[in-house]
């Protein structure tokens, strides 16, 4: 490669620590958005559970950064034990998961964070027994998985694999407008949830969105 | 925001400081957020353990006491309680003869219980689960969440509680709660909505003559609107709905008409009385009955009608004492 920026072909513990942080922003910037796209089919209080939920990883995120798979780890703990409902064990395990798959690395290659995303996605499956088409964050986060991997297999590098991700993100989240709800409380509505986004594909979104901006700067 | 509050992110904390300062009998930990019965330590007994959102109110730090809960875990308003406050509460309680946990079936619930449940038993605390599913307005197949849990989980914490009380092991206790839940079901009906001190609007809007049917106890839209009716005509839907899911006719019922935190007493009374007409033109008799509001959604008007078909032991067990901020006899 010449001329341009360097573009970053690992993830080190400060970049995992800024996601986090950049994730949080921009949750809150949102919580307004997510809250009132829940009172839609939930019960309305999306946005409020994971602005406190995020507020806590960052709160627990240690001042020297520990290696990137103890970073998701803890603020994947942190987000169980503060968010409640059920997006705080589904965020929290994908975190976890993510963050055991990254083992001990200092580094994370493009590689490693692609096989990191399939253990989250698999965690969330497993937990919240959903499939795509459900209208639940699968719906988000299971394409963003498989574009990532898509895009690896092609040769991208980690920023344009990121960049894939969180654009399958954002049109599996639309995607999950005319569905009917069949997991979490907006099932309880039957067909009367057809029509409306789901909040949680739209938190998903935010979550891969932040990795994608983190990775971007440091693109330059 | 018409409520009284001081501020909405203290709604939660600020209640329990008053539940703690009314019921001496109680011990209220703010900073782990359970709510506990002073009475029964090291008494050997199976513990039973119940929580989440608040907004319920008396649900569930109002049935903590003899002869129904040892320990409550109230989570934010409508969310559920985290895996440490339940593991805290459960903790708290163990009298070395096991855990029961009752939970109503709404993910989140669900699924911080089950993580609760998988750390009480790396501490060697045997946990059963009982999932309350009564709801008959949720289609119950592979393509929904189930059931929600509603008015019956109180039929399940009392019936339970007081199995547990006579000494009963785990095995039976978790058995019964079963068996009560399994007999039970609930229809509700919303009159108006109400609003989430945090979020500060109400959670669906209704016209002037507007009801929805088929609600749960969350402030979540029903399945279906409707024009307002009579309240007969309300209860006939209630009760044609639970009786196409689980026929009455020939059962003699414990019968609960709820009130959803802001319709009065003298409508819940209206619905009483056109649900004992209606169990008489149907063939079912009402053996034991409780009229109040006792699973709320907070300011929601409107009522749940909840029945479970009783057994004379499901009886006995219902009559035993019971000593609570909300439910109190035969003590």
């Amino acid at each position: 490669m010449s001329g341009g920026p360097a573009r970053p072909e690992t993830l080190d513990a400060a970049m995992i620590t800024a996601w986090i942080r950049h994730t949080a922003e921009l949750v809150a910037a949102d919580a307004e958005r997510l809250t009132r796209l829940d009172a839609a089919i939930g019960d309305g209080d999306h946005g409020l559970n994971l602005d406190r939920g995020f507020t806590a990883a960052v709160a627990a995120l240690p001042g020297e950064p520990d290696p990137p798979g103890r970073t998701l780890i803890t603020a994947g703990r942190a987000l169980v034990s503060k968010t409640g409902g059920a997006s705080g064990p589904l965020y929290g395990t994908a975190l976890r998961r993510a963050g055991k798959a990254f083992g001990d690395a200092t580094e994370v290659d493009a590689a490693l964070l692609g096989r990191a995303l399939r253990a989250a996605v698999d965690g969330v499956q497993e937990l919240g027994q959903a499939a795509e088409g459900d209208k639940t964050m699968v719906d988000a986060l299971a394409p963003a998985a498989a574009a990532y991997e898509t895009a690896l297999a092609a040769g991208g590098d980690l920023p344009s694999c990121v960049r894939a991700a969180a654009e399958a993100a954002g049109k599996g989240a639309e995607a999950t407008v005319p569905m009917t709800a069949r997991k979490g409380r907006a099932s309880y509505l039957g067909a009367r949830s057809a029509g409306h986004l789901d909040p949680g594909a739209a938190s998903t979104v935010l979550i891969l969105r932040a990795l994608a901006d983190v990775v971007g700067e440091a693109a330059g | 925001m018409r409520k009284l509050i001081n501020d909405p992110a203290d709604v939660v904390t600020d209640a329990l400081r008053g539940l703690a300062a009314a019921h001496p009998s109680l011990r209220v930990d703010p900073e782990n957020r359970t709510i506990v019965r002073t009475d029964t330590a090291g008494s050997g007994k199976v513990a039973l353990v119940s929580g989440g959102g608040s907004g319920h109110e008396p649900l569930h730090g109002g049935f903590v006491g003899y002869g129904m809960l040892d320990a409550a875990a109230p989570g934010e308003v409508f969310t559920s309680p985290v895996p440490d406050q339940i593991l805290a509460a459960t903790t708290a309680v163990h009298g070395g003869a096991g855990v029961l946990h009752v939970v109503k079936n709404y993910t989140g619930d669900v699924l911080n219980f089950r993580m609760a449940a998988e750390l009480a038993e790396d501490e060697d605390i045997e946990v059963a689960t009982v999932v309350v599913n009564d709801d008959v307005a949720v289609e119950d197949s592979t393509f929904t969440a189930g059931r929600r849990g509603t008015g019956a989980t109180l039929f399940v914490e009392k019936i339970a509680g007081a199995r547990a009380e006579e000494g009963a092991d785990l095995a039976a206790v978790a058995e019964v709660a079963r068996e009560v839940n399994e007999r039970s079901r609930s229809f509700g009906v919303a009159l108006s909505p109400c609003t989430v001190p945090a979020a500060g609007r109400p959670t669906f809007e209704l016209g002037e003559n507007e009801m929805e049917l088929g609600i749960g106890i969350h402030g979540e839209p029903g399945r279906e609107r409707a024009t307002i009716r009579p309240a007969a005509e309300i209860v006939d839907v209630a009760l044609t709905a639970i009786d196409a899911d689980m026929p009455l006719a020939g059962e003699e019922l414990l019968v609960l008409v709820n009130g959803m935190g802001g319709t009065p007493l003298i409508e819940q009374y209206i619905a009483f009385a056109a649900v004992s007409d209606w169990l008489a033109g149907h063939g079912a008799t009402i053996g034991r009955s409780l009229v109040g509001p006792y699973v709320t959604s907070l300011e929601m008007a409107g009522c749940m009608v909840s029945v479970c078909r009783l057994t004379p032991e499901l009886a006995r067990l219902w009559d035993a004492p019971v000593e609570t901020p909300a439910l109190r006899w035969g003590r």
